[in-house]
């Protein structure tokens, strides 16, 4: 049975329709696509495991005079082996249904979820125990056991695996050391602070080795800087372990912290997918542009957004909005083009910041009507790697 | 006290109380052998639940709610056939435990139902991802869990059970209600019914700190200090 389902799966469609088209080479991650194991066409080192959804729809049914609710609506999602995939959407878009469906807690109603080969929603009811401990799981409220120790926690799925009491003492005591809370291993989930609980949260889901994890919202309930501390073990795991990472967000520094390509779901739709600098730099859809303009530092500052003016005649500058990734980032091109062209440059706001292992500027500059209107300003920027936006006048 | 109490009535009440704790010790213990996995059954046969069986759960449920609403000394008479069959008698104390046990097993199913469905339902889910069969859920998280509100919710039990051994007497069951009414009330010896009493405010308080104690050592949801 399950054997045949995972020969159908192959056979039904190519495993990485995307991996095919690569991106454009400057948009690629470089030094962290290259350390990375199981990164799309690079050999696989780690211990990753792929992940596609196909056509995937979860329909609700209708409930008490209201209308069935497709809470997926035919999704198509490849992930990569090592891959850190982030899915952001606002509450109700159907991430959470969406990222349950990857471990079977949800069911489809239509298409397939194949995991390393194996169709997910085929299987019976111990072939998917089965493939859950090859699944592991971190959640908002972290969903320890209050009546076990962080060390107990850890030691839950070795023992639903019916592993030796000795065994899951060493793997637990490694486990707990890899996620630094070895001195805690004693402390009830009570005792622990958010941050410390996620951490073993992560040691539990680890536990049994699996290929993927799935992060439900797991930083949603902390405060930024354990966020921070949080996604960088979530990174260190990837990196070390290659295991596949799935998270679901509604917060765009999550996605921007550690994701290597992001879906925006809204909907039940994936309405926006690529690499994460890819859709930082180039949002097409309005609910992408939401969630980056949500960043600090991206919104046009309000001192500016107050005096702008969308008519051209009689302003003195034109404002714009230029977007810098990747090399263009780290060009001084600002001064380079003041000194070429011989005009004035005026810097109003924005943010240099990096995105994956990318640099990424976001900048809003004033410059003489005139030198925007005819000059050769635009096809400069342009040249250099820069994308422009006039977002209005002053 | 000896010339306000004989040693002879010293005597009944000692052998009553021993009679009490008996019927009571067996019948809470057979009442949770009983109520413990059908609570359980009850709190995750429900829609959507772990052992979904809604049909069985809604049948349970009536059964539970009925023999709950019976009035124990109804009960106890009523089951005198069945107590028999059990017992090989319907007098007596060992054949008291019969109606008791019977009265006591709905209840702390009611009791461990309710504790069970307190379990934050995120942990099912969570031990579910890690790829845990329905009965190593109940095993490893539901009781565990829900342990500190079953050690509570069984000392009810035996302080209700307490309460109901009184009426016993009625199949010969003996025990403290017993002497105290056929004593105390019927023999018009106050100081009897009085000490009765005394005995079993006694016996509650006992059994009440007793299993608050127990439920706060293994309770783990509170930070000690």
């Amino acid at each position: 049975m399950m054997l045949h389902d995972t020969i159908a799966a192959a056979l039904d469609a190519p495993l990485f329709p995307e991996a095919a088209a690569a991106p454009p080479p400057a948009l690629q991650p470089g030094a962290a696509a290259a350390e990375r194991p199981g990164t799309p066409g690079a050999p696989s080192g780690g211990g990753g495991a792929s992940i596609v959804l196909r056509d995937v729809s979860r329909v609700f049914p209708a409930r008490g005079g209201d209308a069935p609710v497709a809470a997926l609506d035919s999704i198509s999602i490849a992930i990569p082996q090592g891959e850190i995939y982030g899915v952001i959407g606002r509450s109700g878009a159907g991430k959470s249904t969406l990222i349950r469906t990857i471990n079977g807690l949800e069911r489809p109603t239509g298409g397939d979820v194949v995991v390393d080969g194996v169709a997910i929603n085929r299987l019976g009811d111990a072939a998917l125990r089965d493939q859950r401990r090859r699944i592991g799981m971190i959640f908002q409220h972290f969903n320890l056991l209050s009546s076990r120790s962080a060390f107990d926690n850890v030691a839950l799925p070795l023992e639903l695996a019916g592993l030796s009491r000795k065994a899951i003492g060493e793997k637990v005591l490694g486990l707990l050391d890899l996620v630094g809370l070895a001195d805690k291993k004693d402390r009830y989930p009570i005792e622990l602070s958010g941050g410390q609980k996620q951490r073993v949260g992560i040691a539990r889901a680890l536990a049994t080795d699996p290929r993927v994890l799935l992060s439900d919202e797991a930083t949603s309930a902390l405060d930024p800087e354990t966020t921070r501390s949080i996604l960088r073990l979530l990174a260190e795991v990837n990196a070390r372990l290659g295991v596949t990472i799935v998270l679901i967000t509604h917060e765009m520094t999550v996605i921007k912290e550690i994701c290597h390509r992001v879906g925006v779901i809204e909907a039940g739709r994936i309405i926006e997918e690529g690499l994460v600098c890819e859709v930082f730099a180039h949002p097409r859809t309005t609910t992408a542009r939401a969630f980056i303009g949500s960043l600090p530092g991206r919104e046009v500052p309000p001192a500016l957004a107050g005096r702008l003016r969308a008519d051209p005649a009689g302003a003195a500058q034109t404002v714009l909005r230029l977007t810098l990734t990747g090399a263009a980032a780290g060009q001084p091109l600002v001064t380079r083009l003041a000194r070429e062209l011989g005009i004035d440059i005026c810097l109003l706001g924005g943010q240099i910041d990096s995105i994956g292992a990318l640099p990424f500027a976001l900048l809003y500059v004033g410059v003489p009507a005139g030198a925007w209107a005819g000059g050769p300003l635009r096809a400069r920027l342009e040249a250099a790697g820069a994308t422009t936006e006039v977002i209005g006048h002053v | 006290m000896s010339d306000w109490i004989s040693p002879a009535i010293l005597n009944l009440i000692v052998g009553s109380t021993l009679e009490t704790l008996y019927m009571v010790a067996v019948a809470a213990l057979i009442g949770t052998l009983a109520g413990l996995p059908l609570g359980i059954f009850l709190a995750t046969s429900g829609k959507g639940e772990l052992f979904e069986a809604v049909a069985v759960n809604r049948v349970l449920g009536v059964v539970v709610n009925a023999t709950r609403s019976t009035p124990f000394i109804i009960l106890v008479v009523a089951i005198i056939p069945l107590t028999r069959l059990i017992a090989g008698t319907s007098i007596g104390t060992t054949a008291a435990i019969v109606p008791l046990a019977l009265a006591a097993t709905p209840f702390i199913a009611r009791i461990v139902e309710a504790a069970i469905r307190e379990v934050d339902q995120g942990l099912v889910e969570a031990s579910l991802a890690m790829g845990a069969t329905p009965l190593q859920i109940v095993r490893k998280v539901l009781i565990p869990e829900a342990l500190p509100g079953l050690v509570l919710g069984v000392t009810l039990a035996i302080v209700s059970l307490l309460s109901n051994s009184a009426m016993v007497g009625a199949v010969g069951g003996g025990g403290l209600g017993d002497l105290g009414i056929r004593y105390g009330y019927q023999r018009f010896m106050p100081e009897v019914m009085l000490l009765v009493v005394v005995v079993l405010i006694i016996l509650v308080q006992a059994v009440q700190s007793l299993g608050e104690t127990l439920a706060r050592r293994v309770n783990r949801r509170v930070r000690r200090l």
